[in-house]
């Protein structure tokens, strides 16, 4: 996800409208409340344990544990990052006990400006710092056996956790207490991609073992003594406040601790949850409606279509579009086009849907505050907790669990504060749960988006120029005000156009909807990428070549972009596809990676099927290919999802999605077959988590054109009657 | 207070008799391997088994487990060896996890009354399963790769 850090913490809500807003909930609501004693106490008394370095720790038993400063949320940061240490450091991976790193300096993602997972960007972020972090900590082990064994660093060899000089040998855990002592060794070199023995080989993930027999520990999991659990009542309008809150039914129901209002939602604590979800229905709220009391889809496209009359903002002038793509002049161009060519394709808004629902737990104890969540942004929920608690950023812990899905939607923090705020005021660690129903319909959706493609091609049907025009409401606007980059996530995809074209143009118009949008999964390359690739394709038609052939031409003297066509042609078996299935074909380049895709459908009864997805990828350095596979699956299904059905819609302020009955999401016997391909390739690695995501929805689309003869231009596809 | 056998041993909870069984194991009882995902028997992540049988946990009350005997995730073995645990860890099969509890339950369910599906019996079985990771291709190798391991004797 394109996530920079953000200056201020996005808060739907604040704290202050607690403290206005408590007189609302009144003191009358306190029930009898006996709490035990806080009994968090210090955690497991440690063996001795030395620190080489802010990811390293090194036991005197020999244990190694790494810090991780991403969050797991299923892509394999847990694996894949002490893997990089492990591979200068010389010792198994398999040994590693993985700990999530707490906030601090040392773990800010260089490339997203801040303790951030997302952009896809861990391993690119961390490739040259987490090696070298291994590498001086060998070298600080090497030199504390070099003084124990009294020879020169030069005699010892370090392998396999251990350190031997003439005959003589020592465990890491041996040494680790005296190396940590001895300076950091400034210039390192580090090994040659030839000299790699577990970089770019298939690892098993680190963290399997503990999520098949349940143990592995998810927000929702998180269990402390005393704690008490909650659940919110939101506005069921998007953007309602509450006018007036009577409580007093919820109070009586058993086990009901307190209920807590402010403007925009009320907390019930009750010493379980089933007994606040319970009463949180037996709650009278009446909701003042808000600003969005007559919003829906029509009114949404309505504002898009009007404001895409506007040219929008060239985004030429922007530091990010691609250099070469700056020569030409669009408009002249497409005058001068012998064939010409006009489509806008229309992408609705998602729901992230993770599949373990928004919830965090907090404990507040004077002036510290211990959070336990599944969070993509370490720093940016430390300081909403910290505003909650009336804190600085300091005085919260925050401990990051296993996240059931991240997707983006656990970039924002919208969650956070209730639980801190009812630890506050009921003394003892609370656990507020959203249930599926709140998650769904307080997303931070993903942007619909009105994507205007004009283009030409020339006399010999080449394309001669082409031109695309976004107008859609801006995530980075409300995610991070300090940002001044009026394009910044939107041109996603675009500003790389890999074609060869001498007219391009690149616009974009800012509408927003009166409704909170989010960073989703692969954010604007999804939509970008559905209008660039059904643009070539309808193109290719226009120009009446093949698909696959027009492309080729259209990359001519790019050779890693050829392969990867290449190669696709040649395990889909492109132009053979069996009798009655058909083929399309999509490529894009991002997240420093290059990856095609070939879909493979049929129409049985009306409705379509893909039953095979061959994918090629050349992600430059691989970590371990085997995460790598797994992800590429993952986006696919995420995205064909996503093609087939996502479609959140909004009716009075309302969303009408609430669970998966109405917001559809792909089973196991709807998964198409997947071919994998990993173009062996020794450039810097590239991002993987969200880059498989993009090219199913216009492949899939291709492929239906093949079939059909009907171009699906706006999503899903569900809309025109096929899915 | 309501008695049910869990994961083999006599169990006594004292609470509300509506409460559905995913909200006695997670919070009453702290196994909370058990998920949560939708509420309404849509996504499969609250599976456990009822006298062997995979059911939503999300939607039975505590009332209808009296008596009966109950197996969560927590129970199909001690140690990860049952076949299905060993297959999904051969082949790596979970990626954020959250569904694999409910995804196992019911491949474990599956393999007892069939112990060589085909891939159109396992989408059967395993599609009121859902994953957003989308571990599908992954959990149709391992079912058959579990299925593999308990024909070999194996498996427990
Ligand atoms: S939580 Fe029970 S089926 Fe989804
Ligand atoms: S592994 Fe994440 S939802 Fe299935």
């Amino acid at each position: 996800m394109s996530a920079r850090a953000p200056g201020h913490p996005p808060s739907r809500w604040s704290r202050r409208d607690f403290l206005k807003h408590s007189a609302l909930a009144g003191g009358g609501l306190v029930l009898g409340v006996s709490l035990a004693a806080p009994a968090t106490g210090p955690r497991t008394p440690g063996r001795p344990v030395s620190e080489l370095n802010a990811w390293l720790r090194i036991g005197s038993d020999d244990s190694i544990t790494m810090l991780v400063d991403r969050s797991e949320m299923g892509q394999g940061v847990y694996t894949a990052l002490p893997m990089l240490i492990a591979e200068e450091l010389e010792i198994d991976p398999a040994r590693v006990r993985v700990v999530a790193a707490p906030v601090g300096d040392a773990y800010v993602n260089a490339l997203n400006g801040g303790q951030v997972t997302g952009t896809s960007n861990s391993v690119p972020d961390a490739w040259e710092k987490l090696r070298k972090a291994g590498a001086q900590a060998r070298l600080m082990l090497v030199a504390a056996a070099a003084q124990r064994f009294g020879v020169p660093a030069s005699a010892c060899q370090a392998a396999e956790g251990r350190v031997t000089a003439s005959g003589r040998t020592a465990t890491y855990g041996e040494l680790a207490a005296a190396a940590a002592r001895l300076p950091v060794p400034k210039d390192v070199k580090l090994k040659d991609p030839g000299q790699f023995r577990i970089i770019g080989r298939p690892q098993p993930r680190l963290d399997t073992p503990s999520k098949v027999d349940g143990t592995a520990e998810f927000g929702l999991d998180v269990r402390l003594p005393g704690m008490l659990y909650a659940t919110v009542a939101l506005a069921p309008q998007l953007g309602g406040r509450i006018q007036s809150i009577d409580a007093k039914a919820a109070e009586a129901m058993p086990g009901v601790r307190r209920v807590i209002a402010s403007d925009t939602q009320a907390i019930v604590v009750a010493d379980h949850f089933w007994q606040a979800r319970k009463a949180r229905d037996a709650l009278t709220i009446r909701w003042a409606p808000g600003p969005n009391a007559q919003l829906d889809n029509a009114a949404i496209r309505a504002r898009l279509l009007e404001a895409a009359k506007k040219p929008g903002l060239s985004a030429l002038t922007s530091d990010d579009v691609a250099a070469p793509l700056k020569g030409g002049d669009a408009e002249k161009g497409l005058s001068q086009a012998a064939k010409r060519f006009e489509a806008v394709y229309e992408l609705p808004m998602l729901a992230h849907a993770t599949m373990e629902p928004m919830n965090c737990t907090a404990d507040v104890k004077g002036s510290h505050c211990d959070l336990y969540v599944g969070t993509q942004v370490q720093s940016i929920a430390q300081a909403i907790a910290a505003e909650a608690a009336g804190l600085k950023p300091a005085q919260v812990d925050v401990h990051t669990t296993l996240l059931g899905g991240g997707f983006g939607r656990r970039l924002e923090v919208d969650f956070v504060p209730a639980a801190v705020i009812a630890s506050k005021a009921l003394g003892v660690p609370v656990k507020v749960v959203w249930t599926r129903e709140d998650d769904m319909t307080n997303d931070y959706f993903r942007p619909p988006a009105l994507e205007a493609v004009r283009a030409g091609l020339d006399a010999q049907g080449r394309l001669s120029a082409w031109a695309l025009h976004v107008t859609s409401p801006s995530i980075t606007a409300r995610f991070d005000p300090t940002n001044k980059d009026p394009f910044d996530s939107v041109i996603e995809y675009v500003q790389n156009f890999p074609y060869a074209v001498a007219n391009f143009g690149l616009n974009y118009t800012r509408q927003e909807i009166g409704i909170d949008v989010g960073y989703l999964r692969s954010v604007s390359h999804g939509p970008n990428c559905f209008a660039v690739e059904s643009s070539i394709d309808e193109l290719a038609q226009l120009a009446g070549k093949d698909p696959l052939a027009f492309r080729r031409e259209l990359l001519a003297g790019k050779p890693r972009h050829l392969e990867v066509l290449r190669l696709a042609a040649e395990r889909s078996q492109w132009g053979h596809p069996p009798a009655g299935h058909y083929q399309g074909i999509a490529f894009m380049e991002g997240y420093t990676s290059l990856i095609a895709q070939v879909a493979e459908v049929s129409i049985e009864r009306g409705t379509l099927r893909v039953h095979r997805m061959t994918c090629v990828i050349d992600c430059g350095q691989t970590v371990n290919p085997r995460i790598i596979e797994s992800q590429l699956e993952s986006g696919m299904v995420y995205g064909l999802s996503a093609a087939l059905w996502g479609d959140i819609t909004v009716r009075n302020g309302q969303v009408q999605q609430r669970n998966f009955n109405a917001y559809r999401v792909l089973r196991l016997n709807e998964t198409p077959q997947f071919d994998i391909h990993i173009v062996p390739s020794v450039g810097k690695p590239g991002g993987i988590g969200e880059t498989g995501v993009p090219p199913i929805a216009p492949a899939v689309c291709n492929a239906l054109y093949a079939a059909t003869g009907k171009r699906v231009r706006s999503l899903p596809i569900s809309a025109h009657g096929l899915a | 207070m309501a008695k049910f056998t869990l994961n083999g041993h006599e169990q006594a909870v004292d609470a509300a008799p509506d409460t559905p069984l995913l909200w006695v194991l997670r919070d009453h009882l702290g196994l909370t391997g058990t998920k949560y995902g939708c509420g309404m028997a849509l996504c499969g992540a609250c599976t456990v088994h009822l006298e062997g049988a995979p059911v939503r946990s999300c939607l039975l009350p505590l009332s209808a487990v009296e008596g009966k005997s109950i197996t969560t995730i927590e129970g199909i073995s001690a140690d990860r060896s049952h076949a299905v645990q060993r297959a999904w860890i051969e082949i790596d099969v979970p990626q954020c996890g959250y569904c694999q509890s409910g995804q196992i339950m019911s491949a474990v369910a599956l393999l007892k009354s069939n112990p060589s599906p085909s891939d159109a019996e396992i989408d059967a079985a395993l599609s009121g399963n859902l994953c957003r990771c989308g571990t599908y291709a992954r959990i149709r190798r391992a079912v058959h790769r579990a299925a593999e391991l308990l024909r070999d004797g194996s498996g427990s």
